[in-house]
């Protein structure tokens, strides 16, 4: 190398020699890993939310059209369930910052509580999400497998529902349209929840790595790095929740 | 083309050695390459399999354009031909085009470029490939058990209704596919935000590393909306749900706008890249910095901004409504000023420059005239009054062959001559290389250009048959067609050959600036003994002026 | 050596939020839950803008409450907030994506009903 072009002969040196066991060797220094490693999710995340995009543009153009049917068919929909899961998920976000709190003080024996605490959070979304998928397999109202438009052709059929909303009969070629509804329900909560499961796979790795202490001696990295995620399947329900249930109820 | 007036400037070939350290000879065995995280290897592992699958996919063309010599269906039955421009297109593609320069060179000479050991991510990078590979052996497997024969463009509701073909496992692959190819980007997006040498700005980076982020930033953003178009017409298929479907409710047309929502960018992911290895290999051949740097820079990016806002521009006849048809259109015309500054760029970097016509720069010579020619027709075709009568005619293919043929592969073919010195340590043997480019050119013009005339004659596309009137021009196409596929061929040959028999390039035979090629020739796994400090502009040939100089002064 | 290639400024490490403020913007977050909860039970009204253009206030409010959730989420758990500004910038390019592919894709569905000209 010639002059003009100068080498960092001593930095590199020190730095090799100093560099804590984490730091990659194509990294120089452990900031440049994190910040790197930080940017690297957040343009996943920027995948993910094209991702689900998609499925939203669907959802708008379909909720626009066939707007009777997206009302009662989000009436099957048990606002009680979506609301505590939409309550369960937002503290689980909750613990998780806290988690990675506790990793920036390194403080092992509360990151291992939060990522527990975050990971039953998970578990119990997940399991009030199998209540109703449950529920809907039940009642026909699963789209293409298990599926009977009943309900709205004759909604007195479904006294739990009709007596909270008294929904008008649907003219045969809307009641149809229920059924793209559901599509819909299935597919962008069916998407979030492979989501979830991902994450709380990772998690249960994640949780046994910081028992063994992998994440309180400074690199909060991977824990920052996946709560990012965490934050991010958060962030997509806080949209489902009001697109789906909420539609109207009055 | 007087091979007297030539820049090349090898080592003494008596005593020139390949440096015994490199990353090639570093570690041995099958294991070594597999799990590699050095992205010269991987590099090399996508050469290899984006040509497999490029020939692959050109034999399928082989299949087509005999199939076109006569005007009758003879040499294979409708559906199969169906399937034969269908698999052509899907693997040229999504198995060529799009990771061409991108995974091969940009993976081998963008930590070079910014002065880095290796990108921010190599075990991304090599989880990529893989995804290539997986999606390739599924691409296999759907060949081998009967294709699809919906066109590469998989429309609904032909694809979800109406045919019994493998459907869902050419989705399945091209899914797979596409989280190979945003892998990729997210990688290089990372490493040239975060990873420059010191000294390394924004603006001192090569146009390569420009182009690109660009195309790197439309594979972040725009392959997701594929991916979940692709498991939608999966769920069509399987479970019958009727999003795409209208009799249940659904719209065609909410396909469309998602695939072109990714599939509109997605050729500005293919031809960006290219972009970049014609600006770094017209400024080396014509011993000048590139003209313009600022606005060619920032031209990559808009093109990728832009790219964005036009998709719907494939669906003026699909039945969207007049006034988004009006939109995209003037926006269509928008989009295309960026890579006229390019091209002007270019010319004005060519002008009173010390022009030399090695076979990189043959081949860049190709991509700005054949570019040019089917960027103008894309310009065309974006008028919605023309377009009406000249999409779904062989216009259409003219264009896009033009502009990915005639333009990406050329700009392919020259990156690979160009960098082929330093990512095997060999020249590549210039008088037969210029001859395949030359051949290539005839070929390719013999080829496409009649099927420009065939489109405005009103020959539909992806038809086996045809009116017979059409046929003298169709056999004037499948002849090019022949000399294209030497054109080709020849590349394959004589590269592997100078694998051993190629003189010794030494570090700079080009005498080109950039940061790769101040390192040995091929480089060291870890690029750079110590992290360069870069004070010096981009295409600064003053600076490498002043390097030999000092280089002669201390041999002395 | 290499840190001076950096715009941002690395102390030890990244800014640590108090959990206090955690704690403040969870209680925000069930807030704004049990807010959208209840206006989606009252009938909001409409306004009509134009013949044949109406716009429904309960989707527009149900709507902006999420935005704010998100926000909170994006601001201060995900640290956007004591981020560089190239996280903030990227933040933004996937907002903007996203509402590109949405309201351009809308854009054809809302003009279609306006006939041929």
């Amino acid at each position: 190398m010639s002059d003009s072009t100068a080498v960092a002969h001593g930095a590199a040196e020190s730095a090799h020699h100093e560099h804590p066991p984490y730091q990659r060797h194509h990294f120089e220094t452990v900031a440049q890993q994190f910040d790197a490693t930080n940017f690297a999710m957040w343009l996943f995340l920027l995948t993910e939310v094209m991702f689900f995009g998609g499925l939203f543009t669907a959802y708008l153009i379909m909720r626009n059209w066939y707007y009777p049917a997206f009302v009662e068919g989000s009436h099957q929909l048990n606002v009680g369930w979506g609301t505590a899961n939409t309550g369960v998920l937002i503290l689980s976000s909750f613990t998780m910052a806290m988690g990675v709190w506790s990793a920036e003080v390194r403080r092992k024996g509360l990151l291992v509580l939060f990522l527990c605490i975050t990971w039953i959070l998970g578990m119990a979304f997940l399991g009030i999400k199998s209540i109703e998928y449950t529920e809907k397999w039940e009642k026909h109202h699963v789209p293409g497998i298990h599926w009977s438009e009943s309900s709205f052709l004759n909604p007195r059929s479904d006294p739990e529902v009709y007596k909270e909303y008294h929904d008008k009969p649907l003219a045969p070629d809307m009641a149809d349209k229920t059924e793209m509804y559901f599509f819909l329900y299935f597919a962008m909560t069916g998407m979030h929840a492979l989501h979830m499961i991902v994450g709380i796979s990772i998690l249960t790795f994640m949780i046994i790595r910081a028992q063994a202490g992998a994440y309180t001696t400074g690199h909060v990295t991977y824990v920052e790095n996946f709560g990012l995620y965490w934050h991010f399947v958060d962030i997509i329900w806080i949209f489902l929740f009001p697109l789906l249930y909420l539609i109207s109820r009055y | 083309m007087s091979d007297a007036v030539t820049i090349v400037n090898l080592p003494d070939q008596s005593t020139a050695r390949i440096p015994k350290m490199n990353y090639l000879s570093k570690e041995n065995g099958l294991l070594s390459w597999l799990l590699t995280g050095d992205h010269k290897r991987i590099a090399t592992l996508y050469l290899i399999s984006i040509t497999f699958f490029f020939f692959i996919g050109g034999a399928l063309a082989g299949l087509i354009r005999l199939e076109l010599l006569t005007p009758q269906s003879d040499l294979v039955a409708t559906d199969t031909y169906n399937k034969l421009f269908s698999m052509h297109g899907i693997i040229m593609v999504f198995f060529f085009l799009v990771p061409s320069v991108p995974a091969t060179i940009g993976n081998f000479v963008i930590p070079m470029m910014v002065g880095a050991r290796d990108l921010a991510l190599p075990k991304v990078n090599l989880l990529s490939w893989y995804l290539y590979i997986v999606a390739g052996g599924m691409m296999i497997y759907t060949m081998a058990a009967g294709g699809v024969d919906t066109g590469w463009t998989f429309t609904t509701p032909l694809s979800t209704h109406y045919v019994n073909t493998h459907v869902i496992t050419t989705g399945l692959a091209v899914f797979v596919a596409g989280f190979s190819s945003i892998f990729t980007g997210l990688n290089f997006i990372v490493t040239i935000h975060k990873m420059r040498a010191p000294g390394m700005t924004w603006f001192r980076l090569p146009l390569f590393v420009w182009s690109h982020y660009a195309a790197s930033i439309l594979m972040v953003l725009g392959t997701p909306v594929l991916a979940i178009t692709l498991v939608l017409i999966v769920l069509e298929r399987t479970i019958g749900i009727g999003v795409f479907d209208p009799a249940k409710g659904g719209d065609p047309l909410l396909f469309q706008h998602l695939f072109w929502f990714y599939s509109h960018p997605a050729v500005y992911i293919m031809i960006l890249p290219g972009m970049g290895v014609i600006s770094e290999v017209v400024s080396t051949f014509s011993r000048k910095r590139v003209f313009g740097y600022t606005a060619v820079a920032f031209s990559s990016v808009a093109i990728a901004v832009f790219g964005f806002f036009v998709w719907a521009h494939h669906m003026f006849i699909m039945g969207i409504s007049n006034y988004a048809a009006l939109i995209f259109s003037l926006l269509t015309m928008l989009v295309a000023v960026p890579s006229a500054i390019k091209i002007f760029n270019w010319a004005f970097t060519l002008y009173k420059g010390s022009i030399t016509f090695e076979t990189p720069m043959l081949y860049a010579f190709g991509f700005m005239g054949l570019f040019t020619i089917g960027g103008m027709t894309g310009v065309f075709l974006g008028a919605t009054g023309t377009d009406i009568h000249l999409t779904e005619t062989y216009f259409i293919v003219a264009h896009f062959h033009f502009v990915m043929v005639g333009g990406m592969l050329m700009a392919f073919l020259s990156g690979i001559h160009f960098w082929w010195p330093k990512w095997t340590g060999r020249m590549y043997p210039e008088k037969i290389s210029q001859l395949a480019a030359v051949v290539t050119f005839i070929g390719f013009n013999l080829t496409f250009f009649p099927q420009f005339i065939l489109g405005t004659l009103g020959m539909p596309r992806r038809y086996a048959s045809y009116p017979p009137e059409f046929q003298i021009l169709n056999v004037f196409s499948t002849a090019g067609a022949s000399v294209l596929g030497v054109g080709y061929l020849l590349p394959v040959l004589y590269l592997t050959w100078s694998l051993k028999y190629g003189a010794i390039a030494g570090n700079n035979p080009w005498q080109a600036t950039g940061l790769e090629w101040q390192v040995q020739s091929p480089p060291l796994t870890e690029n750079f003994p110590e992290i360069p400090i870069v004070d010096h502009e981009a295409y600064d040939y003053e600076w490498l002026e002043r390097q030999r100089e000092k280089e002669v002064a201390s041999v002395g | 050596m290499s840190e001076q290639n950096y715009e941002l400024e690395h102390h030890e490490g990244p800014h640590i939020v108090s959990p206090f403020l955690y704690l403040a913007i969870l209680l925000s977050l069930l807030v704004a839950t049990g807010l959208t909860v209840w206006m989606s039970f009252i009938d909001l009204g409409e306004w009509r803008i134009a013949p044949g253009v109406t716009l429904f206030w309960n989707p527009v409010v149900a709507l902006a409450i999420a935005c704010t959730k998100m926000m909170l989420v994006v601001l201060f758990f995900m640290h956007v907030k004591y981020s560089p500004k190239l996280t903030k910038l990227t933040v933004g390019a996937g907002l903007f994506t996203f509402i590109v592919l949405v309201g351009m894709t809308m854009a054809d569905y809302f003009t279609r009903a306006w006939g041929r000209w």
